[in-house]
C-alpha cells in the first residue's frame, strides 16, 4: 500500500516535469508559443473541460463515473438560447440552463443510488437521453445573435490581461473543490466511499446523499460549462461539445485519480488539464488537425492506466528478484 | 504535509499561470502588431489560407485545387485546413491558430455567419485579411464576400429545373447542408419563392439537413423516401447530398421515379445521369471560386484593394471585376450539366 | 437426526440448482418480453400505417440493422466477460476506409481477398484492445475508450495520406454489389448476419470455451479459481469482436459507398444500446446472441415507425437514451423480483 502511495506522488511530480518539458518545447517548436495571446488561447479552449473536470474528479474519487456531462452541457447551452431567442432576459435563460443540468444530475443520481444501478451504462443511457432531448428541443436549428456582453463571458479577457474570464470562473471553483476535497471531512469520507462503500457505511457514512449530491453537483457544474460554451461560440446547438466528456475522464484519470476510486488529487488533475491544454495548442500551432491530435489523447489515457501498471509490476519482479537473492544468500 | 502540498499546488500553480499571463499580455503588442497596415505592408507576408466547411469533401478540394493555381500565379502560399464535418464550433479553433500565425489572410467559408463572428473579429484586429467565399459570415466579420453566383439565380433555376422534370406537379422535398449555412438558407428562401410565384402544383412538403454528412444525407433521403411514398422529386443543392441521394434512391429501385435535382459535381454524378436517376444538375466552377478567392485575399494583404463597394480589380485569368454592394464579389452565372455535356468536364 | 438432515440435503441442492439457473431464466423472461414490445409496437404502428406491415417495409429495416447486428454480436461476447468495448465505432471506420481505399487502389484485385483484409485488419485492433485490457490490466472502459480516439485518429492520418474521401464511382462494382445483391430473394446483407449471429450463438450456447465466458463474466474471481483462462478468454473476446468489425466494416463500404475518415463515428452508442436493450446483463454473465439482435431489431423497428408516423427523427437518440435506461432498470428488477420469488420458495420448501 505505502509503495503505492509514493507511486502516486511521484506520479504528480512525473506531471510536473511533463508540464515543464511541454512548455519548453512548445516554446522551441514556434515562435507564437509564448505570447500573452496565446495564453489566452489554450486556456479559453480548455476551460469548459477544466469546470468539467472538477466533480468528474470527485465522482470518480467516490467509485462512480459520469459520461453524461458532455451532453448536460449540450442541453444547457440548448435551453439557453431557446429562451433566449424567444423573448427572455439573459439572466433567466442562464438561471435556467443550471436549473436543467442540477435536475439532469439529479436524476442520474437518483438512478445510481436510489436503485443502486451501474453508473457507467446508466450514463450512457442519460448521454444519448439529454444529447437526445437537446436535439429534440432545438432539433437542426442554433441560436446564434447573442449580446456582446454575453459572449465576453467566454471569448473576452479580464481588464488589461489576457486572462479569460472562464479562466476565473474555473480558478475560484478550483479552489472551492480543493478545499472540500483535501481539507474537509466530507473530502475524506469520498476517499472511504471510494476505497470500500460497504465498509463506509458502516462507519457512519450516508454513502447515498453523498453520490447523489455529487451527481447534483457534476450536472450543474456541466449546465454553468454550457453557458460558458454558448458564450464563447455565440452559438446554441444540440451537438455542441459532442464528445467532450471522453476529454474530461482522459484528463482526470491522467491526473493519477484512479478509476476504481479511492485515490487521486486535484493537484495532479489541474496539472494535466494544463498539459493537455499545451499538448493541443502547440499541435495546433504545427498544424496538426484536431482529429490527429486525438490519437494523442488516446494514447495518453490508455498510458496513464498502463503506465503504472507496469511499473507495479516491475517493481513486483524486481522485489521479488531481491527477496529470492536475500535467502540464497541465507542458505 | 503531503496534503498541504496536494491543496497548495493547484493553487500555486493557477497563480504562476496568472501572473505569466499577467505579463504575456503586456507582451502582445511587440508580437501582433494592432494596426492593419504594419502586417501588410511586410508584402512577402502572403500567406493565405483556406479555411472551408469542412474538409475532406471533393467541392472544397476542387476549390483549393483553384486557389493553389492563384498562389503559383502570384509566388504565395497556399495551405488548407478545417474540421471534419461541417460544425461552426470546430472552425473557431482554427481561426484562433491561424490568428496566432499571424497569416496574411483567411479565406473561409462558415457553417455559421454568426459563431464564427467574434473569432473573426478577432483575427481582423490582429491583422489577418478575412476573405468569405462561398458561404458567407457576418459582414462586419469579414472584408469581402466571393460569391459563387447570383443567390437569386441559383434557388429559381433549381426549382424550374425540378419543375420541368416531374411536369410542375407533385410533392417535392429539399435536402439541405447545414441548417445555419448562409447559402443554404438564402437559396432555400429564393426556392420557396419561385414555387409560390409560379408553381401552384408543386408542394414543398419536407426541408432535410444532411449536414454536408454523407451517412446522414443517406439516411434523410431514405426516411424522405418512406415518409412520402408519392414524393415525385428532390432538390439537393449540395454536393454532398446529392450525391447520397442518387445512392439511396437508386439502393430502394426508385430511380426515375423520383427526380433528383440540385448542386454536384460532375466527376460524383456522371453515372447516376448516364443511368437517368439525375437528368440535369447545376453548378458553377468550384476552381475558379478558389481562384477568384485567392486573388481577392492577395490583393488585400498586400493593400491594392480595401474591399469596398466600387473598386475594380483584375483577377488573373479570370479577368476584371468589380465589387458590389456590401462588398460582394460575384463569380458568374452557374452551368447546367446533363447527359449531353457532362462528359466535358473533370471535376 | 439422519432423516432431517437427508431431507435437508435435496432442498438445499434443489435451491442452488434454481439459483444458478436464475441467468437463464432471466434471459428467457426479458427475450420473451422483448418480442412481445417488437410485436406490440408492430401491431400499433400498422394500424396507423398499413405501409409498415409490407414486406419490402420490413426487409429495409432488416437491411438498416443487418451490420449494427454484427457488431453487436462481438459486443455481446465482451460484455458477457464483464467488459465493454467503445471502440467498435472507431473500428468500423478503420476498416470500412482502408477496404475501400483498398479496393479503389486495386480494382481488380479478388474480392474475396478485400474483403479478408478488412476482416484481418479487423481482428488486428481487436487484439490490440485484447492485449491492452487482459494483460496490461487496462479496465476495459479506460482501455476502449483510448482506442476510440487512437483507432479513429488513425483513420484521419490514413486519410491525410491517401485520400480524403471513396466515392461509389471509385471502387468496383462487385465490391458494391455485396450490398444489394439477393440470394433466393433476401438480401445477401441480412443472410450474412443471420449465418454469423446463428454461430456464434451456437458456439456460445455449445461449446466449453462458450460456458467458461459466462462463467467469467459472472463470477471474475470463481472462475479464476476452478481454474479458467480468463485472461485468454478476455483477450478472445476483443479479438472477436475486432474481427466482427472489420467484416461490418467492409460491408459498410459496400453499402454506403462514400467513405470517409469520421465514417461509423458514435456507432458504439447504438450498438451498446441494441445489447443492453435485448437483454445483456452489462454486468456480465447473462445474456444471448439472440437478444442482442433482438434488441437491434426492435430499436431498427423503432426508427423505421418513428419515419412513418411522421414522428421528427431527433426522438430518436432521445429514445436510444431512454432504452438503455429503462432496460436496465428493467433488468434489475427482474433479476430482484426472480430471486426473491426462489428465495421465498426454498422458505417454504
Amino acid at each position: 500500500m505505502k509503495r503505492l502511495k509514493t507511486l502516486l506522488i511521484t506520479w504528480e511530480a512525473l506531471l510536473v516535469v511533463l508540464l515543464v518539458v511541454s512548455i519548453v518545447i512548445g516554446s522551441m517548436l514556434s515562435p507564437y508559443f509564448l505570447s500573452g495571446f496565446n495564453f489566452y488561447a489554450l486556456t479559453s479552449n480548455i476551460m469548459e473541460i477544466a469546470i468539467m473536470a472538477l466533480p468528474m474528479t470527485l465522482i470518480i474519487i467516490a467509485g462512480e463515473i459520469d459520461l453524461s456531462v458532455a451532453s448536460i452541457l449540450g442541453l444547457a447551452s440548448v435551453v439557453l438560447g431557446l429562451l433566449w431567442q424567444s423573448g427572455h432576459p439573459m439572466w433567466f435563460a442562464i438561471a435556467a440552463a443550471l436549473l436543467v443540468g442540477l435536475a439532469a444530475g439529479y436524476l442520474n443520481g437518483l438512478l445510481v443510488t436510489k436503485l443502486a444501478l451501474p453508473s457507467l451504462v446508466i450514463t450512457i443511457g442519460s448521454l444519448a437521453l439529454y444529447r437526445g432531448l437537446a436535439y429534440v428541443v432545438l432539433g437542426d436549428q442554433a441560436v446564434s445573435n447573442f449580446p456582446t456582453s454575453f459572449t465576453n463571458l467566454g471569448f473576452g479577457t479580464i481588464g488589461g490581461t489576457e486572462i479569460p474570464w472562464s479562466g476565473l470562473i474555473f480558478a475560484i471553483l478550483a479552489i472551492i473543490f480543493v478545499v472540500v476535497l483535501h481539507f474537509s471531512r466530507s473530502g475524506r469520507q469520498l476517499y472511504a466511499i471510494g476505497n470500500n462503500k460497504e465498509a463506509a457505511r458502516f462507519s457512519g457514512i450516508n454513502v447515498n446523499r453523498m453520490k447523489l449530491l455529487l451527481f447534483i453537483l457534476s450536472g450543474g457544474i456541466a449546465a454553468l460549462a454550457g453557458v460558458i460554451f454558448t458564450a464563447r461560440f455565440s452559438s446554441a446547438r444540440p451537438d455542441n461539445a459532442l464528445g467532450f466528456e471522453l476529454e474530461v475522464v482522459t484528463v482526470v484519470l491522467l491526473g493519477g485519480v484512479d478509476i476504481f476510486g479511492g485515490r487521486g488529487s486535484l493537484l495532479g488533475v489541474v496539472l494535466a488539464i494544463f498539459i493537455l491544454a499545451i499538448l493541443q495548442n502547440v499541435l495546433g500551432l504545427l498544424n496538426i488537425s484536431g482529429d490527429i491530435q486525438s490519437l494523442g489523447i488516446g494514447l495518453l489515457l490508455i498510458l496513464s492506466v498502463l503506465g503504472p501498471n507496469i511499473a507495479r509490476r516491475i517493481q513486483v519482479v524486481i522485489t521479488r528478484r531481491r527477496l529470492v537473492a536475500g535467502s540464497s544468500k541465507q542458505v | 504535509m503531503k496534503k498541504l502540498f496536494q491543496a497548495l499546488g493547484p493553487c500555486f500553480l493557477v497563480c504562476v499561470l496568472l501572473l505569466l499571463a499577467a505579463c504575456g499580455g503586456g507582451g502582445t503588442t511587440s508580437n501582433g502588431g494592432s494596426t492593419p497596415t504594419a502586417t501588410s505592408s511586410s508584402g512577402g507576408n502572403l500567406n493565405v489560407v483556406f479555411l472551408p466547411k469542412q474538409i475532406n469533401n471533393p467541392y472544397f478540394d476542387t476549390a483549393a485545387s483553384g486557389g493553389q493555381e492563384a498562389a503559383k500565379a502570384l509566388s504565395g502560399q497556399f495551405k488548407q485546413v478545417g474540421p471534419s464535418s461541417a460544425n461552426a464550433a470546430a472552425q473557431v479553433p482554427f481561426i484562433t491558430t491561424l490568428t496566432e500565425q499571424h497569416v496574411g489572410a483567411i479565406v473561409i467559408s462558415g457553417d455559421d455567419p454568426n459563431a464564427v463572428a467574434p473569432s473573426l473579429k478577432q483575427a481582423m484586429q490582429q491583422g489577418v485579411k478575412v476573405v468569405s467565399y462561398d458561404a458567407d459570415v457576418a459582414p462586419d466579420a469579414r472584408n469581402v464576400f466571393v460569391n459563387q453566383a447570383n443567390s437569386e439565380q441559383i434557388g429559381r433555376s433549381e426549382v424550374d429545373l425540378l419543375a420541368q422534370q416531374i411536369n410542375s406537379t407533385g410533392q417535392i422535398a429539399i435536402l439541405s447542408a447545414a441548417s445555419t449555412a448562409a447559402n443554404q438558407n438564402t437559396w432555400i428562401g429564393f426556392m420557396k419563392d419561385e414555387l409560390a410565384a409560379k408553381y401552384p402544383n408543386m408542394q414543398l412538403v419536407k426541408i432535410a439537413y444532411g449536414n454536408d454528412d454523407d451517412q446522414t444525407s443517406f439516411n434523410d433521403t431514405l426516411a424522405l423516401l418512406q415518409q412520402y411514398p408519392n414524393l415525385k422529386g428532390i432538390i439537393s443543392p449540395t454536393t454532398v447530398g446529392i450525391a447520397a441521394a442518387a445512392r439511396a434512391i437508386e439502393s430502394v429501385h426508385k430511380g426515375g421515379q423520383v427526380a433528383l435535382t440540385g448542386l454536384g459535381t460532375p466527376n460524383q454524378l456522371r453515372q447516376y445521369v448516364k443511368d437517368g436517376t439525375i437528368k440535369g444538375f447545376e453548378l458553377w466552377n468550384p476552381a475558379n471560386l478558389g481562384y477568384l478567392a485567392y486573388y481577392v485575399a492577395a490583393l488585400l494583404v498586400e493593400g491594392k484593394i480595401k474591399g469596398n463597394a466600387g473598386e475594380t480589380f483584375t483577377a488573373g485569368k479570370l479577368g476584371s471585376y468589380t465589387i458590389g454592394a456590401n462588398n460582394v464579389v460575384l463569380l458568374g452565372p452557374p452551368t447546367v450539366f446533363n447527359a449531353s455535356n457532362i462528359d466535358q468536364f473533370n471535376f | 437426526m439422519t432423516t432431517t438432515g437427508q431431507e435437508v440435503e435435496p432442498a438445499k441442492q434443489r435451491n442452488q440448482v434454481r439459483q444458478a439457473r436464475l441467468p437463464g431464466i432471466v434471459s428467457r423472461v426479458r427475450e420473451l418480453g422483448l418480442l412481445a414490445v417488437l410485436l406490440l409496437i408492430i401491431l400499433i404502428v400498422g394500424i396507423q400505417a398499413p405501409r409498415f406491415l409490407s414486406l419490402d417495409n420490413f426487409t429495409q429495416i432488416l437491411l438498416s440493422v443487418a451490420i449494427i447486428a454484427i457488431v453487436a454480436v462481438g459486443e455481446t461476447l465482451v460484455i458477457l466477460a464483464r467488459n465493454v468495448d467503445l471502440s467498435v465505432g472507431s473500428m468500423v471506420g478503420v476498416t470500412a476506409f482502408v477496404t475501400a481505399y483498398f479496393f479503389k487502389e486495386l480494382p481488380h484485385i479478388n474480392l474475396l481477398l478485400g474483403i479478408l483484409l478488412g476482416c484481418a485488419l479487423g481482428l488486428l485492433l481487436g487484439i490490440i484492445n485484447g492485449l491492452i485490457v487482459s494483460y496490461g490490466r487496462v479496465p476495459s472502459i479506460v482501455a476502449t475508450l483510448g482506442t476510440l480516439y487512437v483507432f479513429r485518429g488513425l483513420v484521419f492520418v490514413i486519410a491525410s495520406h491517401t485520400t480524403s474521401q471513396v466515392n461509389a464511382s471509385d471502387v468496383p462494382a462487385d465490391y458494391l454489389a455485396l450490398a444489394t445483391t439477393q440470394i433466393l430473394g433476401i438480401p445477401a446483407l441480412i443472410l450474412i448476419a443471420a449465418v454469423i449471429a446463428i454461430i456464434v450463438g451456437y458456439f456460445l450456447h455449445a461449446s466449453k470455451s462458450g460456458r467458461q465466458l459466462y462463467a467469467v463474466g459472472s463470477n471474475p474471481a470463481a472462475a479464476d479459481m476452478i481454474g479458467i483462462r480468463r485472461d485468454w478468454l478476455v483477450f478472445w473476446a476483443f479479438a472477436a469482436s475486432g474481427l466482427l468489425c472489420g467484416l461490418a466494416g467492409v460491408l459498410w463500404g459496400a453499402r454506403f459507398a462514400t467513405v470517409d475518415a469520421t465514417n461509423a463515428t458514435g456507432l458504439e452508442l447504438q450498438v451498446i444500446a441494441a445489447v443492453v436493450v435485448g437483454g445483456v446483463n452489462i454486468f456480465g454473465g447473462s445474456g444471448t446472441i439472440f437478444g442482442a439482435v433482438l434488441g437491434a431489431i426492435v430499436l431498427g423497428t423503432l426508427q423505421n415507425a418513428l419515419n412513418i408516423l411522421n414522428i421528427s427523427q431527433f426522438w430518436l437518440q432521445a429514445i436510444y437514451g431512454a432504452a438503455i435506461i429503462g432496460a436496465v432498470v428493467l433488468d434489475a428488477f427482474i433479476t430482484r423480483w426472480l430471486r426473491r420469488t426462489i428465495l421465498s420458495r426454498r422458505k417454504n420448501t
